[in-house]
Order: structure tokens, then C-alpha cells, then sequence
């Protein structure tokens, strides 16, 4: 013992003082973010700490996580799905459809839109699995197809209350009040947390969620284990759809109308959050409590930001600033083995 | 001449002492031998020597001069290079031989120059391809290339430059004999008349004996011994590197073999590969294939798995007929498939062992709603570790931090965890060492003696005639010849593979 400890004294290099911290950072570097954020805008701005103030920042984070989550099941499987934004738009122009021109009750007006979104996504699956277009590029096809799809169907993008068909026969539909509901806090933060409570779960501690990851990390090795990876992608693109037609659903609760391309802004806050999120506990897995906590980063960042009355036209400087330097404390000195 | 001195080389991962106070000293112009079970700490010393590790303790000397290696770069600069154990991860599938070769010419030494000259770079890898005496066209796509020949592009690699030291991570573990000899060939071509110094790990003992002049051999990462090949007998090496004696003769029970398990009859693959394969295995038999590297083996295993498609042919259980269109298919219907390129096909090297040991059995682990129960498997993961004796901190742990033929220990105990009533192996022992060999025989015979029906594909004939109770013989896509292990030998095998008849 004595005689290694002499030997351990005057070794020609030795382990960097810095990997400890270092690693610390690169697990914990958003989680460090988030609270540096808080401080900063507490101290800032008096009323950021305010109930009301943290409340608005969950809700506005709310479809934005939704629709994360959802890019996250993609992302397990290695895959990519771009086009979640134009299907939260389709969902979104459909419910309103549903019930401005159709009348619909709100159940099935949003039980429809969902099934109508399964299609979208076995569409890509479609693509990516028989055709085997590569999934970045499949789904780059389904975002513009989707988007032109909404579009048609709406006659250019928008349906409000009031507006007449696209055959121009006046229209009754209202939108139901137990609809607008459902963006109203406190049903929209409790629908989030339960949307990723039920993927983290799923992801974490099901058989389904750990063929995805598997199929994610070695596909053929996943072949000849026996796991069915073909069925498993289409589930991912299933659930991925889903979400982004609820995040979409909910959109339209919000703003109570079909608007042209409302959910193609959701998706690189989605990307973003999903990013980050899978660096969050070192995991270096995508994984639905780091897509919250991304998205919670740039929730309150933008709401900080807005709060100390900075133009909304810098915004996205500083936001992007910020997505740079969440990732830079994850990949930096990040070595492979 | 050149002396090469490392001295008291410690390394740790976490949960790892890797390396101990490793010593390790050679001339150029040597072939040296570095030998040890999985894990010993082979590829780490290596490793630290090529300047992939950083955080060792100890020093390195260059004809007494102490060296600062802090990269790969470093180490190529004073004139060590390496070709690592696993081939494909250093070369770029996409790019052709000559740019291969020329790989790190092209990144380190064209600072200034932003044109490729094609021209130079083809004469220039032509010229070192030359050098080792080898026939491949330089414009040929890596990807297009066998094995054997993407090593030697690798070899070709390491000494565009002019080097001193070479280590060759068991280049041997892939190669047929006839590239082995011809590898053999170019390594002393190397060493005799180009006076570099060559390291050499191989879990072969036979060949260890044949090229090298001085074995060292390592166990639990410490350097137990260096001496001279005239000096050692096999037994005793294998007596060193496990700290206990071993019979290298495996011992078979005499079980009587049954009725017919799974029959074959008549099968040929969509891309006309195998032609009108039939065989039959009986419960409790252990079936060879043999064939030389390209006879069709590996095309026979995953034929019958299903993940290559048939074009004809059936496949029987217990005289029912099955049809595997896929891997997914095949495990339904109780089969297991070790495949041949393990960090390919066989591990999940991202996933902790216990995750790669479950794969194929996953449903034995769950709650209703499919939910996992890890303790559960975390548990019987355990005692698949210690009976196949993989070496590993925990089961949590990532399977790429194992060690080679630790890897290919888990890809061959995902399976023991399943109820798979027919077990193919397609070279099992690839990279696995001595001890670990007669491990995997033993479980083997085991599962026979239960029994269950084993295929095992190797183009190892002493391990075919060491385990199996019948072979087949491959040649070019074909089963040329049956033949029953009591009554047979080498010679007779090879001179079937080899297109005799
Ligand atoms: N990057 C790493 N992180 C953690 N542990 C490691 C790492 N690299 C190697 N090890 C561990 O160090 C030990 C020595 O590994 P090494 O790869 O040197 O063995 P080896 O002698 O080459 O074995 P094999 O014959 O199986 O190739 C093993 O227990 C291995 O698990
Ligand atoms: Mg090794």
C-alpha cells in the first residue's frame, strides 16, 4: 500500500483536476442553466417569482412540451420526425372544422383529429420503413405534404367562427366553452404532466421502451435478437404524431380558430427542447423529463427575457445564444472511447 | 535499432484498475507476443502506448529518451502505430483504398495545400501496397473489400510513414489460414527486412508459437512474465495467463443422440448463395459446419434464422414445418442465432450488460402492461456473468467498455436466458481466450445434454472436431460432405472444404 502511494506521487501526468467538475457539468449543465436563469431574472425583475408569473410560464411551455415529447419517441429509434409541426397544424385546422362547419360535439371533433393524424403518421412509416427513405428526408417530404393538405382543406389556412364554408354556405358551429378549457390552467399544465409522466414511463420502464432504445443503438442487433424493429419505428411514429396532433388540438383551444401554419413554429422550440433534454442527468438518451426541462429552459428564458423588456424582435438572439451554450455544456469534452 | 521502455504503467477506469505497474520493453526489428485472457489489459497497454489514453501513470521511453504521447498524432510522430482490434471502425466505407491508406496523410500533412493531387495519392499507396508485396486495386471501394484485405489496407495505412513500431490488435481473430499465412508473411517481411518492431496479440496459440520470437504475458492487468518462444511449452503459457493449470482437450459426456430435432431440406437463399442445402439435427447433437472463410457458413446460419430470405427450401421442427421470415419469426419459433460480427450484430454496446443479456428474453421480465421488472433481471444477468466469467465491474455496465472477448461473451449469453430449442453458433469463439473457450464448450455440451439441437459454424477445425458429433462439410455455397467427428480428422475436412471430392 505504502510503497503504491509513493509510485502514485510522481506520475508523468495525471488525471485533469477538471474532469470531475467537468463531467458534472456536462450531466447537469441545464438543470445549472435553468437556476442561474431564475436567479437572474428574480433579481432583475421583482415580479418574476410571482405564483402568477410561474404558472404562465408552464402554461406557455405547455404545447411546446407536447409536441417535444412526441419528437422524443422519434428520436429513440434513431429517427427523425420533422414533419410534427404541419401535423399539429392539420389537427389543428381539423378540430376547428369539426366544429365550426360540422357542429360536432367536442369529443369526437377531437378523437377524429387524432385518428385523421394516425394517417400522417403511417405515412411516414410508410416511407421510412417499406420505401426506405432515410427519416430526416421522409418526414422533410411529409412536412410540406401536410402543410399543403391543411391548407387545401381549409381553403388557404384559417377557419374562424362565423366564416362561411369553402362553398360559401353560411356556417353555425361554435366552438364549445368545455373546449376552450382545455388551455386554460390549470387543465393544460395537468394534460402535460401527464403526457410526460406517461412517456417517461413508457420509455423507462416498459419492454416497448427499451426495444425502442435498443433499435436506436444497433438496429440489426435488435433484428437478430428477435425484436420486431419494424413495427417498433412505426409505433414511434405513431406516438409521435399523436402528440403533435394533441399539442395541435390544444393550440386550437388557444387561439379558438384554424390558422395558416400554426403548429410550423412549434417545431424548432421542439427540436430545441428535445435536444437539450437528452443530455439532462448525463443520460445521453433522448428522454421525456429532459425534453421538459429543456423546454422549461427556454420557457423561462423567453419569459425573463420579455419580462425585462427586451424587443421581441432580439429574442431569438439570445434564445439561440443560450440553445448554443446548453449544448456546448454537453458536448464539450465530450470524448469518445 | 531502437528500444522501446515503458515503465510502471498504471491505468483506472471507473471500477477498473485496468493496469498495474505494467512494464513492457522490446527492440525493433522484434516480433513480440502479448498474450493474456479477456480483459488481462492487452489493448489498454496498447492503447497507451498509441496515445489513445492520456490519463496513465508511468513513462515511455524511446531509445532512453522519455516521450510526451498525448494523441495518436504524438505516437506516430516518433514512429508507433496501430491496427486496432475491430477493423471497420477505422476505416470510411465510402472512400477507396488509395484515400484509405492515405487517410492521415491527407488530414495531418497537407496543412497549406487544399488540393488533392489523385494522381500522387494513388502512386503513393500503390508504392506501400507494394511494399507488403499485396494485390488490391486502389481505386476499389473500402466497403467492397473482404476482411482480410481491409486489414491489410489498414497495415498499409500504418506504414505510409516510416515506423518503428507496429501493433497489430489481434489482426488473426477474422482470417482464414490461408490469410493468415499470408499476413504472416507480410509480418516478417516487416520485421526482418524493414527492422520494425511488431506486437502481436492473438488468442492462437499455435500461431503465437510459429511468428514470434518473445511472448509477455499479462493477467488481471498486471505483466506476469517475458520470455523467450524456446523457452515455453503452450500448456505452460496457458498455465501463466489463467494462474491454473488446463486441459485444453475439451471432455465430452457420451449422450445418446435422439430422434430428428430440426431437418432442412432442399433450402437455397433469394441471392442463390447456398444451393440445395439439407441437413439434420438430432436432439442432443452438436452439428458442425465446417468450410473454409466464404464457404457459405454464415450465409446457412442466417438463412435458417431468417434474416436472409429464402428462395426455397423447408425447414422442419419435430416434423412440423416452420417458416422463419424473420429473426422476430425465428426466436418465436425457438431459435437463437450468435452471430458472427459481434459489436455489428451482436451486442448493444450503448446498453449496460444486464439490457444485452435480456434482449432476446424480455417478456420473462415483465409485469403485466409489458412493465419491466430490472431487479429481476439485474439478478439472473448476475449469474449469467459468473457462469460464463465475463469480466465486467457490474452488470451496469456499458457493454463497450468491455473488453473484446468479453463482448463476445455477452452476445453468446443473451441467448442461455431463452427457451431457444435449436442454437446456432456462428464462430463463437472469435477473440475469446483459452479459458473463456472451454467455458462456452462446456456450456455447450450442457445445452445438448438438456436437449437442445446446436449448429455450430466455425473454420476453426480443431474446435469443429473438439465439440461437434457430426460435421458437415461447406464448399461454395454447397454441403459437399457428411461426415461423423469419431471417424474423422483435419485432413480429411480440409480436403473437402478445399473443393475435394
Ligand atoms: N474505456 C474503458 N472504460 C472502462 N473500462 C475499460 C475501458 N477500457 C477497458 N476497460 C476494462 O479494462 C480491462 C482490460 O481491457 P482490455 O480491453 O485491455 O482487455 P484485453 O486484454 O484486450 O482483452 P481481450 O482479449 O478480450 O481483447 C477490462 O476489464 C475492460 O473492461
Ligand atoms: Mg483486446
Amino acid at each position: 500500500m505504502e510503497e503504491r502511494a509513493m509510485k502514485m506521487d510522481s506520475p508523468l501526468k495525471k488525471e485533469s483536476p477538471w474532469q470531475k467538475p467537468l463531467t458534472f457539468i456536462n450531466n447537469w449543465g441545464t438543470v445549472i442553466a435553468i437556476i442561474a436563469l431564475i436567479v437572474f431574472f428574480a433579481l432583475a425583475v421583482p415580479q418574476f417569482m410571482t405564483s402568477s408569473n410561474i404558472i404562465n410560464i408552464m402554461r406557455s411551455i405547455s404545447i411546446v412540451t407536447i409536441i417535444a415529447i412526441g419528437l422524443t419517441v422519434s428520436l429513440t429509434v434513431n429517427g427523425f420526425d420533422l414533419s410534427i409541426g404541419s401535423t399539429a397544424t392539420l389537427a389543428n385546422s381539423l378540430v376547428v372544422s369539426f366544429f365550426v362547419w360540422y357542429s360536432l360535439p367536442t369529443g369526437v371533433s377531437i378523437a377524429l383529429a387524432l385518428l385523421l393524424a394516425l394517417g400522417v403518421a403511417l405515412f411516414n412509416a410508410f416511407l421510412i420503413v417499406k420505401i426506405k427513405i432515410p427519416d430526416l428526408f421522409a418526414t422533410l417530404a411529409t412536412m410540406f405534404i401536410i402543410e399543403g393538405v391543411a391548407m387545401t382543406y381549409t381553403g388557404g389556412g384559417s377557419i374562424s367562427v362565423g366564416m362561411p364554408r369553402l362553398d360559401g354556405t353560411p356556417t353555425t358551429g361554435t366552438i364549445p366553452a368545455v373546449f376552450s378549457l382545455l388551455s386554460q390552467t390549470p387543465y393544460i399544465i395537468i394534460l402535460m404532466l401527464i403526457v410526460v409522466a406517461s412517456v417517461y414511463f413508457f420509455l423507462k420502464h416498459t419492454k416497448h421502451g427499451r426495444y425502442l432504445y435498443m433499435i436506436g443503438g444497433n438496429i440489426e442487433a435488435s433484428r437478430l435478437s428477435g425484436i420486431p424493429v419494424n413495427r417498433y419505428r412505426t409505433l414511434a411514429y405513431i406516438i409521435s404524431a399523436l402528440l403533435a396532433a394533441l399539442g395541435g388540438v390544444v393550440l386550437a383551444s388557444q387561439i379558438g380558430s384554424a390558422q395558416i401554419n400554426a403548429g410550423g413554429g412549434y417545431l424548432m422550440p421542439a427540436v430545441a427542447a428535445a435536444f437539450i433534454g437528452s443530455s439532462f442527468a448525463g443520460q445521453g438518451k433522448p428522454n421525456a423529463i429532459g425534453t421538459l426541462v429543456g423546454a422549461t429552459l427556454i420557457g423561462v428564458l423567453e419569459n425573463g427575457l420579455v419580462m425585462m423588456s427586451v424587443p421581441y424582435y432580439s429574442l431569438n438572439i439570445i434564445k439561440g445564444a443560450v440553445l448554443a451554450l446548453a449544448l456546448a455544456s454537453t458536448y464539450y469534452t465530450r470524448r469518445k472511447n | 535499432m531502437t528500444t522501446l521502455d515503458m515503465q510502471d504503467i498504471s491505468i483506472e477506469f471507473p471500477g477498473v484498475k485496468a493496469l498495474q505497474h505494467v512494464d513492457f520493453s522490446m527492440k525493433s526489428g522484434e516480433i513480440r507476443a502479448l498474450i493474456g485472457a479477456n480483459g488481462a489489459g492487452k489493448s489498454t497497454l496498447m492503447k497507451v502506448l498509441s496515445g489513445a489514453y492520456t490519463h496513465y501513470t508511468g513513462q515511455v521511453f524511446l531509445d532512453g529518451q522519455l516521450l510526451d504521447i498525448q494523441s495518436p498524432r504524438d505516437a506516430k510522430k516518433y514512429g508507433i502505430d496501430i491496427v486496432y482490434q475491430e477493423v471497420d471502425t477505422a476505416l470510411i466505407p465510402y472512400l477507396d483504398v488509395a484515400e484509405n491508406i492515405m487517410l492521415d496523410e491527407m488530414v495531418n500533412e497537407m496543412s497549406g495545400k487544399a488540393l488533392v493531387s489523385w494522381k500522387n495519392l494513388h502512386k503513393k499507396a500503390g508504392e506501400t501496397l507494394a511494399r507488403l508485396n499485396v494485390n488490391i486495386d486502389t481505386r476499389k471501394r473500402v466497403n467492397q473489400l473482404s476482411l482480410a484485405e481491409k486489414q491489410l489496407v489498414l497495415i498499409a495505412r500504418a506504414i505510409v510513414h516510416e515506423r518503428k513500431f507496429l501493433i497489430l490488435d489481434e489482426p488473426t481473430a477474422p482470417l482464414s489460414n490461408r490469410e493468415t499465412a499470408e499476413l504472416f508473411r507480410i509480418v516478417r517481411e516487416l520485421s526482418v527486412n524493414q527492422g520494425l518492431g511488431i506486437i502481436f496479440i492473438s488468442h492462437r496459440l499455435p500461431e503465437l508459437f510459429e511468428i514470434c520470437e518473445t511472448i509477455s504475458i499479462m493477467k488481471d492487468g498486471k505483466m506476469i512474465t517475458t520470455e523467450t518462444v524456446s523457452d515455453l511449452t503452450q500448456k505452460k503459457v496457458i498455465e501463466l495467463m489463467l494462474g491454473k493449470s488446463f486441459n485444453e482437450e475439451h471432455q465430452k459426456h457420451q449422450v445418446p443422440i435422439g430422434n430428428t430435432y430440426l431437418k432442412i431440406d432442399n433450402l437455397t437463399d433469394e441471392a442463390q448463395f447456398l444451393k440445395n442445402v439439407s441437413l439434420e439435427v438430432r436432439e442432443h447433437d452438436i452439428v458442425g459446419i465446417a468450410g473454409l472463410v466464404g464457404a457459405g457458413k454464415t450465409e446457412l446460419c442466417k438463412a435458417i434464422f431468417g434474416e436472409n430470405p429464402l428462395q426455397s427450401g423447408t425447414i422442419y421442427l419435430k416434423d412440423k414445418q416452420v417458416r422463419n421470415q424473420s429473426p422476430t419469426h425465428a426466436v418465436k419459433n425457438g431459435f437463437a442465432l450468435v452471430p458472427e460480427e459481434r459489436r455489428k450484430e451482436g451486442v448493444l454496446v450503448d446498453e449496460p450488460v444486464y439490457a444485452n443479456l435480456t434482449a432476446a428474453s424480455l417478456r420473462k421480465f415483465t409485469l403485466p402492461f409489458s412493465v419491466l421488472k430490472p431487479e429481476r433481471e439485474r439478478e439472473r444477468a448476475r449469474k449469467i456473468i459468473a457462469s460464463l466469467g465475463i469480466k465486467t465491474p457490474s452488470e451496469n455496465q456499458k457493454v463497450a467498455l468491455l473488453s473484446g472477448g468479453n463482448q463476445q461473451k455477452v452476445a453468446v449469453g443473451k441467448w442461455l436466458l431463452t427457451d431457444a430449442e435449436i442454437l446456432i453458433f456462428d464462430e463463437p469463439t472469435k477473440g475469446v481466450d483459452v479459458g473463456a473457450k472451454g467455458d462456452i464448450f462446456d456450456l455447450i455440451t450442457s445445452l445438448a445434454e438438456e436437449g437442445k439441437g446446436i449448429i455450430y459454424a466455425s473454420s476453426e477445425l480443431n474446435e469443429i472436431l473438439n465439440i461437434t458429433d457430426r460435421i458437415y462439410v461447406m464448399y461454395d455455397g454447397k454441403i459437399v460432405k457428411e461426415l461423423k467427428t469419431q471417424n474423422t480428422n483435419e485432413e480429411e475436412i480440409l480436403f473437402y472444404s478445399t473443393g475435394g471430392r
